[in-house]
């Protein structure tokens, strides 16, 4: 059973080892909306497998976020990624699986996955 | 509408951070006996006017700017109602919020409660600027989480940590299972 102990333990064997992220400091900020529309839309499973996937693969510089409505109800579950120097990608209607994909191509690969973006879904 | 009824809990403690709240105690309560779940939400935040307050349950009333609708405090409302339970909320300016919604246990549509852990794991993980005391009781078992015991062992170590987001979900789960063998309330 987890105990305080255990997490004692647990920062002892941490403080040194990790150099400590500081979120304002990383580079691409992926942002999730957890307002009620993205709630009742699916947006936790999306957040859960971002974070996840983020701290599986250890990727530096990356911080997943929520954040509330953004006025896109229709769209949610929507997932925005803010890079410094590149525009803002709005992806829409994600899923755990879209949002797994979006990591390995955009966030590792450097290439933005068109098709899930609001502009395509719009032109449709 | 939300699928379960952890998910409203998420949805509108997600108010309780909104209203700049520094502490918001979340208590679940399963009494097969009284055959009842019942769940508080209560902040110290901003708190709402008489104005508000009255208006909260309209789902035409928000304060948002982004859209029309305030959907959270009435889909919650109606979640309750509608398995035999009641609803209320408190709520002071200056002094904070509190929620009450409680649920026949047995009831045919109450909604299941659901990942209860997933939403306390992303309610705590995910705004470490407030602190969090989460108790769930089950008959006469219970268990509380505290992050004002989790800062104070790790000082300055974030919750997002990989290791310590999985150690906080591992305690939710497995202190959960000790009280309630498991089951699917």
């Amino acid at each position: 059973m987890k105990s305080l102990e255990e997490l004692k333990a647990l920062r002892d064997k941490m403080q040194g080892s990790v150099t400590l992220r500081n979120e304002s400091e990383a580079s691409t900020r992926v942002v999730v909306g957890m307002a009620t529309c993205g709630i009742a839309s699916g947006a936790r499973p999306v957040l859960t497998a971002l974070s996840n996937a983020v701290a599986e693969k250890k990727i530096e510089d990356v911080a997943v976020t929520q954040t509330g409505c953004i006025g896109l109800c229709q769209y949610e579950p929507i997932v925005e990624v803010f890079q410094p120097g590149k525009e803002k990608v709005t992806y829409v209607k994600m899923t755990p699986e879209k949002a797994l994909e979006v990591v390995e191509k955009h966030i590792i690969g450097g290439n933005p996955i068109t098709e899930y973006t609001i502009g395509a879904i719009m032109k449709n | 509408m939300m699928t379960e009824i952890a998910l409203n809990v998420l949805d509108v403690a997600e108010n309780s951070v909104r209203a700049n709240a520094t502490l918001v105690e979340i208590e679940v309560i399963i009494d097969r006996k009284k055959d009842l779940l019942s769940i508080r939400i209560k902040d110290n935040g901003c708190g709402m006017s008489e104005e508000q307050l009255k208006n909260v349950e309209d789902p035409f009333f928000t304060t948002r700017k982004t859209r029309k609708v305030g959907l959270g405090i009435p889909f919650y409302k109606q979640a309750a109602l509608a398995a035999g339970g009641e609803f209320y909320i408190r709520s002071e300016l200056g002094v904070g919020t509190e929620t009450f919604a409680s649920f026949g246990l047995s009831n045919i549509d109450r909604m299941p409660l659901g990942d209860i852990n997933g939403t306390i794991h992303t309610l705590v993980v995910y705004n470490e600027g407030l602190d969090f005391l989460y108790t769930y009781v089950f008959d006469d078992a219970k268990f509380t989480l505290d992050t004002r015991e989790f800062r104070e062992i790790l000082g300055d170590i974030s919750f997002k940590e990989p290791e310590i987001s999985q150690y906080i979900m591992d305690y939710l789960t497995e202190q959960k299972a000790e009280c309630d063998g498991g089951v699917n309330v």
